[in-house]
């Protein structure tokens, strides 16, 4: 009696340390994302996350929506000052220098184990690692990532006598058909625009577009050089500005990028850049047939990539960490990133999701769909340097003073390089 | 008298003494009660008002610490950054045009708004709280609406300019009317507030002076003029108070509709600290130019409780 019930009391103990070590081994991420695109992002990205934890079930993901991306930013670096830091975060892939300088993140190949973690690693577009690397490290995983590309309406180029399936291909055609494009009433007053390009918010984006299709980079690949007062940069500038204020084919003033598809929608303008990302929304939103195209070429083609990668924080467990991994993976498998491509529009991370199933039949249904991905050859880096949120307000502030006539172009660019200048100095 | 009175005051006789004591025990109780009255209230303003704005001074002498590299003394080298800043000093500019735009015209405003709705009109109700609603409303969604308004050519602004013939405007994309049109967001957000506490001011203002003002013959606006007015003036006061600190505080909108640009065209100083501590993560720099906000908002406010409080009439 005495014994039996000795032994009973055992095997409930060792009973209850095997279910809390069951417990223990379940490992909890917190995941922050941000949205940038229309859609119903949060929607798409917990339901990824669900199937993840039925497919891991030792893992558990929390993932809680941070707003944009500079509030997602914010979000993480105070956390990170204030100490409930979250292990995993989809943030600009531009931030990796403030998160180094910041010494918040880990190099992805320190999570790396296995040949199969470094095969995984090698295969994502070259394009989009350009802005994932430094120093020999890799510091970011592509996820949500965008270029830009130039979306135009099929009706209005018809209407304005123009082959409604021949976007233009350069930027005398850009100009010559925007002009075409534009329409006045009998007052004067333009009642379609030609061409959009946004310039709330981040300015030098859209920008960047112009100055890689002018063949000149904005800056090093150490991130502590910019070339702002660059003559080709000028030049590129001096087009965008002369697409408003001399042809009066583009809006004047500061065109808000977040308006930009509803004026599409509208019908006010009939050509727009704006990123991939945008894909689905247009495609849900647009009542009339639409193309998608590389954006046109000057000296070459080109447009910086954008959008965010996954970052792996300092302040979490091995455990964690290795979780981490996991999870990643699984978020960019061919699979995931195609289901993901196809429900957002960004483009798909690896050539493999191209080449799965699912892609194959949603890109032979919908062409558009492979723009971005075609277009990837000639994307650059997107501008990304130390103090990476100053140095790039210099250039936004010059492209604004430049766009609504307050400085020249070349005034403006040789003013946010000096100030470039002084806040990189001490990182050289 | 004086006899029977002096056993009482002789010292070590027990019946005064007895009688002084609890007294004294009362002061000392009344002491302490006042002090653990006072002390929730003392806790919270230290701990989240006057200990950070001590900490934030402090700080302004820093660098700012980054990843590994921590602060270190600097002395007075923020403040002369923030000298040759020239976005700062373009961010004081545009809050003390936006402080002069806003204030006296919401004020006035409010007063106009208050005067009608005290007087004797069908739907007062109604019109007090149509008055009112902008108030109520979050500046956030204000602002997302106000958004809506500026759209160039189908916003409701340039729709309702088209009537007139006149063509679509960037209203918020270029540099001269950006600021503008932040200012008539504050105005029409501010006005309703301000009004309610000129209504509740103008009735207490005794009805004869009406009446006798009528006998005397004066006309409306003599009597607004020498009466009203001056009873109205520790309201002004009140509400002026008020719209300065808001013309400092209040940077929702500008989150919203504008992030400070085009080209810094309108950039606030509060949204400007806002940028410099928490985008570009410089918190030093951010804590100088809060203690430049400090001052300009402790000098107003004590400029104005003592110049102004002397020729304010309170009754």
């Amino acid at each position: 009696m005495n014994l039996s019930l000795k032994r009973m009391l055992g095997l409930a103990m060792i009973a209850g340390g095997l279910s809390a070590g069951a417990a223990q081994a379940q490992t909890t991420l917190q995941f922050y994302f941000p949205v940038a695109v229309g859609g119903p992002i949060t929607k798409i990205v917990d339901g990824m996350v669900a199937d993840f934890e039925k497919a891991h079930p030792a893992i558990k993901v929390k993932s809680i929506y941070a707003g944009s991306y500079s509030d997602t930013l914010t979000k993480v670096l105070t956390a990170i000052k204030g100490g409930d830091v979250p292990q995993v975060s989809v943030i600009l892939s531009t931030d990796m220098y403030t998160l180094i300088d910041e010494d918040a993140i880990v190099p992805i190949e320190s999570l790396l184990k296995t040949d199969d973690d470094k095969k995984w690693l090698a295969g994502f577009y070259p394009g989009f690692m350009e802005n994932s690397r430094t120093g020999g490290k890799t510091w970011g995983v592509p996820f949500q990532r965008s270029t830009i590309v130039m979306y135009w309406n099929k009706d209005a180029f018809k209407e304005a006598g123009l082959d409604p399936e021949k976007p233009p291909q350069t930027w005398a055609e850009l100009v010559s058909m925007g002009q075409k494009l534009t329409k006045r009433d009998d007052k004067g007053n333009v009642t379609q625009w030609g061409i959009q390009i946004p310039s709330s918010g981040f300015p030098y984006w859209l920008f960047q577009a112009l100055t890689t299709q002018n063949d000149v980079r904005l800056m090093n690949e150490a991130g502590t050089k910019t070339n702002y007062d660059d003559p080709k940069v000028v030049e590129a500038l001096q087009f965008w500005v002369d697409l408003s204020r001399k042809l009066k084919i583009h809006p004047p003033g500061i065109v808000d990028w977040g308006t930009t598809p509803k004026d599409f929608f509208e019908r006010k303008v009939a050509i727009m850049w704006t990123t991939t990302g945008n894909l689905t929304n247009v495609r849900a939103n647009a009542k009339f047939p639409f193309g998608v195209a590389m954006m046109p070429a000057n000296k070459r083609r080109g447009s910086p990539t954008g959008g965010g990668n996954f970052y792996v924080f300092k302040k979490s467990t091995p455990e964690q960490q290795a979780a981490s991994l996991v999870f990643m993976k699984w978020m960019t498998s061919p699979e995931q990133a195609a289901k993901w491509g196809i429900a957002t529009g960004y483009v798909a991370v690896s050539p493999a999701a191209f080449e799965t199933e699912a892609m194959k039949a949603y890109v032979k249904d919908f062409p558009p769909a492979a723009v971005a991905r075609d277009q990837l050859q000639y994307a650059w880096a997107e501008l990304s340097t130390h103090e990476n949120q100053r140095v790039t307000k210099a250039l936004n502030d010059g492209l604004q003073a430049a766009l609504t006539g307050a400085k020249t172009p070349a005034a403006a660019m040789k003013d946010a390089q000096a100030e470039a200048e002084r806040i990189l100095k001490p990182y050289r | 008298m004086s006899g029977a009175a002096a056993p009482a005051t002789t010292p070590g006789s027990a019946p005064p003494r007895a009688g002084r004591v609890p007294a004294r025990t009362r002061g000392g109780t009344a002491h302490i009660y006042g002090w653990l009255l006072l002390l929730p209230a003392a806790v919270l303003l230290g701990a989240f008002t006057h200990f950070p704005a001590v900490a934030t001074f402090v700080e302004s002498f820093y660098s700012t610490a980054k990843g590994g590299r921590p602060a270190r003394a600097v002395g007075l080298d923020n403040y002369r950054t923030m000298l040759e800043d020239p976005i700062f000093w373009k961010s004081l500019e545009n809050n003390a045009l936006y402080a002069l735009g806003t204030i006296p015209a919401s004020i006035a405003l409010a007063l106009l708004m208050a005067l009608w709705v005290n007087g004797k009109i069908r739907g007062r109700g109604l019109l007090r709280l149509a008055y009112f609603t902008p108030t109520v409303l979050p500046m956030i969604a204000v602002a997302n609406i106000w958004l809506f308004f500026y759209t160039p050519d189908y916003g409701l602004v340039d729709q309702i300019t088209k009537l007139f013939g006149a063509g679509a405007h960037n209203w918020l994309g270029t540099r001269g009317t950006a600021l503008v049109c932040l200012m008539f967001v504050t105005i029409w957000k501010e006005a309703g507030f301000f009004m309610i506490f000129y209504l509740a001011a103008l009735q207490q203002i005794p009805p004869v002076l009406a009446e006798a003002a009528a006998i005397e013959g004066s006309g409306r606006w003599y009597f607004f003029r020498r009466v009203t007015f001056p009873l109205l003036m520790p309201t002004t006061l009140f509400v002026l108070v008020n719209a300065i600190i808001n013309a400092f505080r209040m940077v929702d909108h500008v989150v919203v509709m504008t992030r400070g640009g085009p080209d810094n065209a309108t950039m606030l100083l509060l949204f400007y600290i806002y940028e410099v501590a928490f985008k570009f993560w410089d918190t030093a720099y951010g804590a100088t130019l809060t203690m430049v906000l400090l001052l300009i908002l402790a000098g107003l406010a004590l400029g104005q409780f003592l110049y102004f409080d002397r020729r304010v009439h309170y009754r």
